[in-house]
């Protein structure tokens, strides 16, 4: 019943508009407003293109200022404060172009509207000008490039031969990371091996594998330089640390890397932020299914000496998951029972 | 030259005649027509159906994003099964309706609802031509757009859904049918319909060429070509060379799917089971794509362009700033166009040192884009304008084009591209740059040529508060989505709650969503004005705009063959607007220098010694028939 009187209602409105619609444009017609050029219309429009330049840009600076700290995040790498200087730089010259572009665009429109004892300038070219414009924003862009270059090569540089190793790999729709272990060393892995325990296909027949060890969490040293392998297992994924400017595609089949030097601890930011809870995250920004956006891990930035003491109590895979040692070949079981601290357990 | 070719096509004045009178059954004016004209209706209605469509289905994930917790179970009668008993929305139709809205606004609205209305409509009518090369293969054109978004829209339909891999359709998640539902029956239909509209853009882009290389009617230079033309040539271009490759890497696509091969697969354990792909490489499928996919943003970009130059000449009385710089301009974006595509790919793991170089030459297409927006201002400044809903849209589109354009210096910039990467940032620059500014350029197009489509006038008012609503709206949509973008917010995400990073800015969402249904609303405005004026609106004058390219000189209602005599001859460039000294202010293409003597300039006048030999010419060709 409700329904049915909205219904009507919404009908019934649509027929009073389109009948002053008509009967609008009837006028229009009669009083032959619509041959007019120089119209209220006219006028009315480009009125509106100075109001709406004005409108927008009291809305555009004063949001960008006044929720600057709603959308900037704050950064923790030693790359990202390059880069967020760079995305300002660029800002403000793109954002002094932004205001002069449509300051002249809008004030045109206005300025220039039809008036009937106007006529128009011919005035068809200027190689001067077109020269000037040309090059200008070829030098600007050239510096601008320069610059983006000198930093591309630094973050994308090998990385220093101390860095942590971790192993990042993704699938759907979680992420697992792998650490070397005591050795330093990540074990072979091998897609074939996977089955719902190894999630890594790790290839006990390598004795780097033994020690690897598999937390739930991402642990990283502050002040070093921190070398993410990555890989995926099933189709795409992303590796995303907002904080830390950190992203690179996880490529099955195709292994991908990304260092970097975390410059703030979990503890540290906590304190900069207010906020008790904080904790970096780890988010997925490739379109890999149902569960993309909730990929979700938890990266912690510890003080170097609580890192190492973090990494010293992991437990290897083998020693969690004893039946393993199956896999291992006859001769390496000594060293296997060792390095992953099997014996010690017993 | 020019006119042996227009006979040997059998396009002769006089056969002409007898061949225009001729009755026409309703199926061959209508349906299976070779006019181009009706060509590009039909590929302007098939085109608005499709951005309904696809607008509605943003309407209703920008409900999802802005109010994540709302009850859509009224939803449910059109989408069953993907409401789930709590009344939220599937988040795998999530996936397939923003796929699906990409796609769609994309290759069926922005491709051949644009090129394929305008291109169709404009190349014969603005060069001087009876119609198209081949309006057999025109015809074909549509019929295989048409069976293509037939396909398309059969795939929503099925049981487990359309494609939802994303408009960019990545494999392995596109490949492997396990990996999400819209990877199984959706995904094939996705690959054939594309398969399809790609065959029907190289139809058409092939006619395009073909029609404006050959057949331009007597004086009409490539330097005298309205701006349009030079717009839709260099699209069609693009077109033939860049979509074989979508087809290849689609065809690569569908071997990896079908018959086991492994293009783009390789080592992956999916489902509890290790696949035996071996070797292939999923990057190289990106790389096939981009090929195709950056050319594609140009071919969603160019015509607009075009149309816009055109429409603010026109309605500024003043000729566009440096013409032969705008046809360079195009030329520019054309060829770098081709070389840029990795940009899309900084962090693929590719070599950094390739992204090196394509950021270089990313952002050396900033410079030709940048020249064509200064020649926009300089092109109103001192003009006397008319504000026509064509203009405004035209206006509309120029600062959507500073506004994304200027984003995608950001973008380009690998360094800064890391953290902006598959952001809402990247939503926001390319809705901006090419979503609304094409959408504006096809919108302008429409105002502008309606009374050549139809023989009616829109209604003027309607089309102002058009305009502003969704100017205004269109803003109000993706301006925040860059401060979303900042803050790191990905894109594709079903909801952002999960995140503690991303846990903010629900008003600003709740915000962009009212934005997203009102400008949705406004664009009823639009179809109401179109559809009524169709049949009531005022009745057109011959030249409504007081425009000077070819088209105009036609009848009010062109039939089948455009001009009812001879072709109109073509003396000058398309745009003598405001000329000092002569008494209009405007001298259409086809008025020769010898009727203009009070308002021509120095080397003009030496031009009608030349004007009188060509028409002696046309005589001499004309008696020896
Ligand atoms: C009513 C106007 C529109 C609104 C509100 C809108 C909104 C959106 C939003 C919010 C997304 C991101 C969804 C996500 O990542 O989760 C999206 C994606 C997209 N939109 Fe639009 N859009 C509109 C019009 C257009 C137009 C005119 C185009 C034409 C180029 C377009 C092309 C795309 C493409 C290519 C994608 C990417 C799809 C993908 O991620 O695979 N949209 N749109
Ligand atoms: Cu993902
Ligand atoms: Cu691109």
């Amino acid at each position: 019943m409700f329904e049915v009187a909205i219904g009507l209602g919404v009908i019934l409105v649509l027929v009073i508009l389109l009948l002053l619609f008509r009967v609008q444009s009837l006028l229009n017609v009669a009083r032959g407003s619509d041959k007019k050029i120089e119209s209220t219309s006219n006028r009315v429009n480009g009125a509106l293109m100075l109001l709406f330049f004005i409108a927008a840009m009291i809305a555009f600076f004063w949001y960008s200022i006044s929720a600057y700290d709603d959308y900037s995040l704050p950064v923790a790498s030693d790359h990202g404060i390059l880069t967020d200087k760079m995305f300002w730089i660029t800002t403000i010259i793109t954002g002094i172009v932004f205001v002069l572009a449509h300051a002249l665009l809008f004030y045109f429109s206005f300025r220039y509207q039809y008036k009937e004892s106007n006529k128009a300038l011919f005035y068809p070219d200027n190689h001067k000008l077109e020269i000037a414009w040309t090059i200008i924003p070829a030098i600007v862009l050239t510096l601008l490039v320069g610059y983006g270059l000198k930093v591309w090569t630094q973050i994308t540089a090998d990385p220093p031969s101390e860095a942590e190793v971790v192993e990042v790999m993704g699938y759907q729709f979680a992420w697992r990371v792998r650490y070397p272990g005591k050795d330093g060393e990540l074990g072979d892995y091998d897609y074939q091996l996977i089955d719902a325990v190894n999630e890594f296909g790790m290839d006990f027949t390598d004795k780097d594998s033994f020690d690897d060890f598999v937390p739930s969490e991402i642990h990283v040293p502050k002040g070093q330089p921190v070398l993410l392998k990555i890989r995926a297992r099933d189709v795409l994924h992303s590796v995303f640390l907002p904080h830390f400017r950190v992203k690179m595609d996880a490529v099955p089949g195709m292994p991908t890397r990304f260092w970097f030097v975390p410059n703030k601890s979990t503890e540290e930011m906590r304190q900069e932020t207010g906020n008790p809870d904080f904790n970096y995250e780890m988010a997925c920004t490739e379109i890999c299914g149902r569960g993309h956006f909730s990929m979700r891990l938890i990266l912690v930035v510890d003080e170097p000496e609580d890192y190492k003491k973090w990494y010293d109590s992991q437990e290897p895979f083998l020693s969690q998951n004893p039946s393993y040692l199956s896999k291992v070949p006859e001769k390496l079981l000594d060293l296997a029972s060792i390095a992953s601290g099997i014996d010690n357990k017993n | 030259m020019d006119q042996h070719i227009a006979e040997t096509a059998g396009y002769h004045d006089e056969q002409w005649h007898s061949h225009g009178h001729q009755k026409e059954s309703f199926v061959t004016k209508y349906i299976f027509s070779q006019d181009h004209k009706t060509i590009a209706k039909q590929f302007l209605i098939t085109g608005m159906f499709w951005a309904v469509v696809g607008g509605a289905l943003s309407s209703v994930f920008r409900l999802q994003l802005g109010y994540p917790d709302m009850s859509l179970e009224w939803l449910r009668p059109i989408l069953g099964g993907w409401i789930t008993e709590t009344g939220q929305l599937d988040p795998e139709f999530y996936l397939a309706m923003i796929t699906m809205h990409g796609t769609i606004m994309v290759f069926f609205v922005l491709t051949a609802g644009l090129s394929g209305t305008f291109s169709n409509f404009l190349i014969p009518l603005q060069i001087g031509a009876r119609d198209m090369a081949s309006g057999f293969l025109n015809m074909l054109s549509y019929w295989f757009f048409f069976a293509s978004s037939v396909v398309m829209l059969i795939s929503f339909f099925l049981e487990t859904g359309p494609a939802s891999g994303g408009w960019v359709i990545y494999p392995p998640l596109s490949a492997l049918p396990q990996a999400m539902q819209g990877s199984q029956g959706g995904m094939t239909l996705w690959l054939v319909s594309m398969a399809i509209f790609i065959v029907s853009s190289l139809l058409g882009s092939i006619n395009y060429i073909t029609t404006i290389i050959n057949l331009r009617t007597k004086g009409m230079t490539f330097t005298r070509l309205p701006l349009t033309i030079w717009a839709f040539f260099l699209t069609a271009v693009i077109g033939v060379l860049s979509f074989p490759v979508l087809f290849s890497a689609a065809l690569l696509l569908i071997f990896d799917r079908s018959f086991g091969t492994s293009f783009y697969l390789s080592d992956i354990y999916i489902a509890g089971e290790a696949l035996s792909h071996q070797g292939g490489s999923a990057i190289l499928f990106q790389h096939l794509f981009w090929f195709l996919g950056h050319p594609e943003v140009y071919i969603v970009m160019l015509p607009g362009l075009g149309i816009t130059s055109e429409i603010i000449a026109t309605n500024s009385r003043k000729p566009i700033f440096g013409y032969r710089a705008m046809i360079g301009s195009l030329l520019a974006i054309s060829v770098l166009s081709f070389i840029v595509w990795a940009h899309h790919m900084f962090v693929t793991g590719m070599n950094p040192f390739l992204g090196s170089i394509f950021m270089i030459l990313t952002l050396i297409i900033a410079v030709p884009s940048a020249v064509k927006v200064f020649n926009y201002l300089a092109t109103l400044w001192r003009a006397n304008i008319r504000f026509t809903p064509g203009m405004l849209f035209s206006i509309g589109l120029v600062s959507f084009f500073i506004s994304g354009g200027l984003t995608g210096i950001y973008l380009g910039n690998s360094a800064i591209d890391i953290q902006l990467h598959d952001t809402y940032f990247i939503v926001a620059h390319f809705h901006l740059v090419m979503g609304a500014a094409s959408f504006f350029g096809m919108l302008a197009g429409v105002y502008h040529w309606f009374p050549k489509m139809f023989g009616r006038m829109m209604d003027a008012k309607l089309g102002y508060i058009h305009f502003w609503l969704t100017f205004v709206g269109v803003y109000l949509i993706f301006f925040p989505m860059h401060y979303i973008g900042i803050a790191g917010f990905p894109r594709r995400y079903y909801s952002w709650t999960n995140f503690d990073v991303f846990n903010s800015f629900t008003d600003l969402n709740i915000f962009v969503t009212i934005a997203a249904i009102a400008v949705m609303a406004s664009q009823f405005i639009f179809l109401f004005n179109f559809f009524y004026s169709m049949f009531k609106g005022r009745v057109a004058p011959a030249n409504p705009w007081k425009s000077n390219t070819l088209e105009w000189t036609t009848p009010i209602r062109p039939e089948h063959g455009n001009w009812p005599g001879t072709i109109p001859n073509v003396y000058r460039w398309p745009y003598d607007y405001s000329k000092p000294g002569a008494e209009d202010d405007f001298i259409p293409q086809n008025v020769p220098f010898s009727q203009t003597l009070e308002s021509n300039f120095p080397h003009e006048n030496d031009l009608i010694g030349l004007e009188k030999e060509e028409e002696g010419i046309v005589i001499d060709e004309n008696e020896t028939h």
